[in-house]
């Protein structure tokens, strides 16, 4: 028997969706770990970012796939950057904050595909048909994302925004706005996640209103797992374990499937990682008192 | 000479309106020469932190002017004034980041005023000058540059933050009982470097404590506050010669004068 079919039909799709949405996982690391805010506005974004993609590369202008996923991920920005102004502007709990933007950008994404779902089938996208192709692209983009991340958070302004989530108050006391850094980390945030979307429409044959429906959940899983399995000791320790996290997310998923459960429980057992992970964590906390 | 700060006419008035207000500042006059270092003293209550809070711009005031080296900064935003302003509170916690190291600490801290950009935070040139300034506080901070902050003790943590308020040598240092959650000899430790550092760098700062001996024996002026007035200050050699004793009963026959004039008052 060969082992290389197999492969490719088991193992690359863990890989591929652990690394699309790794992307994601990272922008809810940005969030939830370094800028201490909880942000559900991903659940919208990831479907701008997907939608926003998949209509510039159906349009008959012909928009080069590049820039159609690039514009997913500035779409996503915008999205942040709304749900950054109504929290700090609007004094809006960031929870709500997100929830209203996740809200309004449903009808957005509406509008933008103007329809329910548009089809990548036989049209040019970024991501290769060629499996080995696909796979180093992924890989590729993956990294490079988090390579980016560690080199900005050590910087004069990465360094603000890490210190923002850690106590904003010593920010202010040395000069900066607590409310930028927190818009400046929403922005980046849903930019990834928009990324992610619009690499995951591309990768998955296309864009749905419902498909960023839980994508909060599953990068916290990712963030949670990967914390749990590989640490975060350091910033390039932390993006890393949120990738492997992320893959290994997949895994679990994958084999749920194989086990027994319907694609229709998968949220369920996704939520039930995160409590059961999040609890794990808690009753190690109680242990080692 | 010019004044670094001056303020002029300061009320600020918590609640108003409701049963709960609080007339906090009822019209402080205060100037501070450059260099000048002047402790705040004062019962619970007496305004010191508010009148910290102030300057520092956490709330507006609603009365008067505050200046910084000649400008009004009286509608400044906080977080702007923070770039010229250095400040160190009571908690050790509130004054550095626990999950950054220590390093990374000193670099956001060393930013102050800057604009923060793309470039490299902690590049071996800072990390030289943080392990020379480190080395000077004598608690083997130099050595753990890359240990994050929240490992550390809440003394070595708020000679953190002192050095953090002061790397940049800021034009005013406001210290807010900043050795008061210390145990005694951690206070007397961050209290020395203090005034070591005030000194050494020629900063304006303006220290309220607790302490009276530490009032006493530190900085150039002392001022006490009552009930949002400043009631009496003692400088030079009047304030060399002061004693605790002395203090509380300079504090307690002002109060009485102000006592009898109330009752002069009411019987009108």
């Amino acid at each position: 028997m060969d082992i290389l079919p197999i492969l490719e039909k088991l193992v690359f799709p863990v890989l591929e969706n652990g690394l699309v949405w790794g992307l994601v996982g990272l922008g809810v690391f940005l969030t939830f770990r370094i800028i201490n805010v909880p942000d559900l506005t991903v659940d919208g974004t990831l479907t701008l970012g997907a939608a926003v993609a998949a209509r510039l590369l159906t349009s008959a202008a012909g928009v080069p796939p590049v820039l159609a996923t690039l514009a997913g991920a500035g779409a996503g920005m915008l999205g942040g950057l709304m749900t950054g102004l109504l929290h700090t502007r609007g004094k809006i709990q960031p929870l709500l904050a997100g929830i209203l933007t996740m809200t309004f950008l449903y009808s957005v994404n509406l509008r933008v595909m103007g329809r329910a779902n548009i089809a990548l089938m036989n049209i040019q996208t970024l991501v290769p048909q060629n499996p080995y192709a696909r796979l180093v692209m992924f890989l590729v983009t993956a990294i490079v994302i988090k390579l980016l991340i560690d080199l900005f958070l050590q910087t004069d302004l990465g360094l603000a925004l890490r210190a923002t989530g850690d106590n904003d108050r010593v920010v202010r006391t040395l000069g900066v706005s607590s409310d930028t850094m927190k818009v400046l980390g929403l922005v980046l945030s849903n930019g990834l996640v928009g990324l992610g979307g619009a690499l995951l429409a591309q990768y998955s044959g296309f864009a749905d209103a419902q498909m960023g429906i839980g994508t909060v959940v599953i990068g916290l899983a990712s963030v949670i797992l990967g914390d749990m399995i590989f640490g975060s000791r350091t910033i390039a320790r932390a993006t890393f374990a949120v990738l492997m996290g992320s893959i290994l997310y997949r895994g679990i998923i994958f084999l749920a499937l194989r086990s027994g459960f319907n694609a229709s429980d998968l949220k369920m057992v996704t939520a039930l990682l995160v409590i059961l992970a999040l609890s794990t964590t808690r009753l190690r906390e109680l242990v080692r008192v | 000479m010019e004044a670094m700060l001056e303020i002029i006419g300061l009320q600020k008035t918590f609640f108003a309106g409701t049963p709960n207000e609080t007339k906090a500042l009822k019209g402080i006059n205060l100037t501070l020469a450059p260099g000048e270092f002047v402790t705040v003293v004062g019962s619970n209550g007496a305004g010191k932190s508010t009148l910290l809070n102030a300057i520092a711009g956490v709330f507006p005031p609603d009365e008067g002017v505050i200046r910084l080296g000649g400008e009004d900064i009286t509608r400044q935003s906080e977080v702007v004034r923070a770039r010229r302003i250095g400040r160190v509170l009571q908690d050790p916690m509130v004054g550095t980041a626990p999950s950054l190291t220590v390093a990374e600490n000193l670099a956001l801290a060393l930013a102050r005023g800057q604009r923060r950009g793309l470039r490299w935070a902690v590049t071996s040139q800072k990390v030289r000058l943080f392990r020379e300034e480190l080395a000077r506080l004598g608690l083997g901070l130099e050595n753990r540059l890359n240990d994050k902050v929240g490992l550390l003790s809440g003394g070595q943590r708020q000679a953190l933050s002192l050095l953090m308020a002061t790397i940049t040598r800021p034009e005013v240092l406001l210290l807010d009982e900043h050795t008061a959650a210390l145990d005694p000899r951690t206070a007397q430790l961050i209290g020395d470097l203090t005034a070591m550092w005030v000194r050494e760098h020629r900063l304006t700062t303006l220290m309220v404590t607790h302490n009276l001996e530490q009032a006493i024996r530190l900085g150039d002026r002392l001022i006490m506050m009552h009930e949002g007035k400043i009631l009496f200050e003692v400088k030079g050699r009047e304030k060399q010669e002061l004693t605790i004793d002395g203090l509380r009963k300079a504090f307690t026959r002002v109060r009485r004068e102000d006592f009898a004039y109330d009752r002069a008052v009411l019987a009108d």
